[in-house]
């Protein structure tokens, strides 16, 4: 009767969980209903996990003189694992999201493969397909686990360069064969249809190590720029993991959960590969970033450097200005001081509004935290279809920290390896300012012709020293329009 | 009567294949000023194999089953507490003008 009892509560609140976590989600689609989105979800994941201890009434027979000790242990695990992460997750900087989802992630594929390899030394699977599947997810939360991890230390440049050797693809390619080989084996093994001369356990060790291996040689080669999809990639691969173990374990809210977060973790894998203009396939398994230098055009035109002050006052008389910022910004500190030059410009009447190209910042949608971390106000940032043919009527086009996005060659040279990238209109504008450190080339190595163009002008320096001055300037004009 | 739901490999796919799809629409609607709060919060609600964890840890028999569910335990607690945090830090930071949010109090009921 207990047990009856206890399973029909569990099923309950995982049901209810699983809602949450769908509701939560579509809550998202608005920066309006966002904040509650996730609250909702995080109140279906704490009922989850504390009906889960009713687990504890019902647990195997050869599991029941260790039960005090196990659900010690629960306790422990929970409150550790939980507090450590939570208490990193307050403190971490924003220009440090994309490395710390990393790490999470990982401890999710982690925690995916470690139930895998409970119900596999166990031997707990009954049929083919259970074991199939386990093993499945085991592969699949190694690899993201291990892969996950390498992402994370790339993105906090503890690993600086790729690494990549002759034949690596074919190299990568046999260990998920050998892989695949040795999950093979031993259900053939465990089902009795060989026998073989290495007893189980081992072979399982050995299967987790050739899956951890695979993801650390998949991810090394991957260059620090294409971490972001690698990232969204493994959260789409530990999703999967999670709703393979929740078959596994009979366990509907980790089967649904799991799912959503995988297929959701591929669609924003594509987009994110669109934005780039690039396909997936190319960012795995193609090392780009190394041999781009192309002959380049005859650029005409010169480059034009001007007065950060002369360019603040020019801005402050204009109607209206759209600001182009990149991850310079971000790597400036700069977007406090950008949004107070913003309000200075505002105060004057000029109307003001953020284009943010999709692959701006170090992951999809980070540029969007940094500016929205600054106080500037949602409804004044635009993304790239929304905006970019306000660029033609606009004033003044403010490129800060950011090149490649802006560079007019994807829309015309076909020789250059950003050809047919999606790019802001920048160069559209009636004057272009460009706030950058040096003379440098952007990321992808390739010369902007934007930086020639006639209506453009530099202005080279610090973007936090530049924007000081703009502010300066504009200040010492008097504020006669200042509310 | 034994009271618990046995989940076919048919039925499970089932489960599997209308679960993608509500997970493409959903995602699909998320605008892109939200994609990175968007992928922590993903990330946040696979957290809930810290579940699977606890069924794993409490049912384990031998020392071995119990290091390794107690690191299941660990490391997808760290998953959930660590996604939420992050997500509803990143979330809270996302703010409207003041006109806006004058008049739009009543969208927000929506």
């Amino acid at each position: 009767m207990l047990t009856i009892i206890s399973q029909s509560i569990i099923g309950i609140i995982d049901l209810g969980a699983a809602f949450l976590f769908m509701y939560g989600l579509k809550r998202m689609s608005s920066p309006v209903t966002a904040p509650s989105g996730i609250k909702l979800a995080g109140i279906g994941m704490a009922a989850a996990v504390i009906a889960s201890f009713l687990y504890a009434l019902n647990v195997d027979a050869a599991a029941k003189p260790q039960l005090m000790v196990n659900i010690g242990l629960s306790l422990i695990a929970l409150v550790l694992g939980g507090g450590i992460a939570w208490w990193a997750g307050r403190k971490v900087a924003m220009t440090a999201m994309p490395q710390m989802v990393a790490i999470y992630n990982g401890m999710g594929g982690g925690a995916a493969a470690a139930i895998a390899a409970v119900e596999l030394f166990g031997n707990k699977a009954d049929g083919v397909t259970q074991l199939v599947v386990t093993l499945f997810g085991a592969l699949i939360g190694a690899v993201s686990l291990s892969g996950s991890l390498i992402a994370w230390a790339k993105l906090d440049e503890i690993l600086k360069k790729p690494l990549r050797f002759p034949g690596q693809q074919i190299f990568n390619g046999l260990v998920a064969l050998v892989t695949l080989a040795i999950g093979g084996y031993i259900v053939a093994v465990t089902h009795g249809l060989i026998s073989s001369p290495i007893a189980t356990p081992q072979l399982i060790h050995i299967f987790f190590g050739a899956a951890l291996l695979f993801g650390v040689l998949m991810t090394l080669p991957i260059g620090g720029a294409d971490m972001p999809v690698v990232i969204s990639i493994y959260n789409a691969f530990t999703g999967l993991a999670v709703g393979l173990e929740g078959f596994v374990l009979q366990n509907p809210a980790l089967m649904i959960a799991g799912m959503v977060v995988g297929a959701a973790g591929m669609l924003l894998t594509l987009l994110m590969a669109k934005a780039m203009n690039r396909s997936v396939s190319n960012i795995l398994f193609t090392n780009f970033g190394t041999v781009v230098q192309q002959k380049q055009g005859e650029i005409k035109g010169s480059l034009k450097p001007v007065e950060a002050s002369d360019a603040g006052i020019f801005m402050r008389y204009a109607s209206s200005v759209i600001i182009v910022p990149g991850y310079g910004l971000a790597v400036a500190q700069a977007q406090q001081k950008l949004y107070e030059f913003v309000k200075l410009l505002q105060a004057a009447g000029v109307s003001v509004k953020f284009a943010i190209h999709p692959v701006a910042g170090r992951m999809p949608g980070q540029m969007d935290v940094l500016l929205a971390e600054a106080g500037v106000p949602y409804d004044m940032i635009f993304q790239l279809e929304d905006i970019n043919d306000e660029f033609a009527n606009t004033d003044v086009a403010l490129v800060i920290g950011a090149n490649d996005v802006v560079n007019p060659a994807a829309r015309t040279d076909k020789s250059s390896p950003i050809y047919g990238m999606p790019i802001l209109n920048a160069d559209k504008a009636k004057k272009v300012y460009v706030v950058k450190r040096g003379q440098g080339k952007g990321y992808a190595g390739i010369v902007n012709a934007l930086f020639y163009g006639d209506n453009c002008d530099m202005v080279y320096g610090d973007a936090a020293a530049v924007l000081t001055k703009m502010i300066e300037a504009v200040r010492a004009l008097g504020t006669k329009a200042a509310a | 009567m034994q009271f618990s739901m046995a989940i076919s490999g048919f039925v499970a796919l089932y489960i599997f294949m209308l679960a993608a799809f509500a997970g493409w629409v959903i995602i699909g609607h998320v605008p892109a000023i939200l994609h990175t709060p968007l992928m922590s919060g993903s990330n946040f609600v696979h957290g809930i194999v810290v579940v699977g964890g606890i069924f794993a840890l409490l049912n384990a028999s031998t020392v071995q089953e119990q290091a390794i569910g107690f690191f299941a335990v660990l490391l997808g607690a760290g998953n959930a507490a660590g996604g939420f945090a992050v997500t509803d830090r990143m979330l809270a930071m996302f703010q409207p003008s003041e006109h806006v949010l004058a008049r739009a109090s009543h969208i927000g009921k929506e």
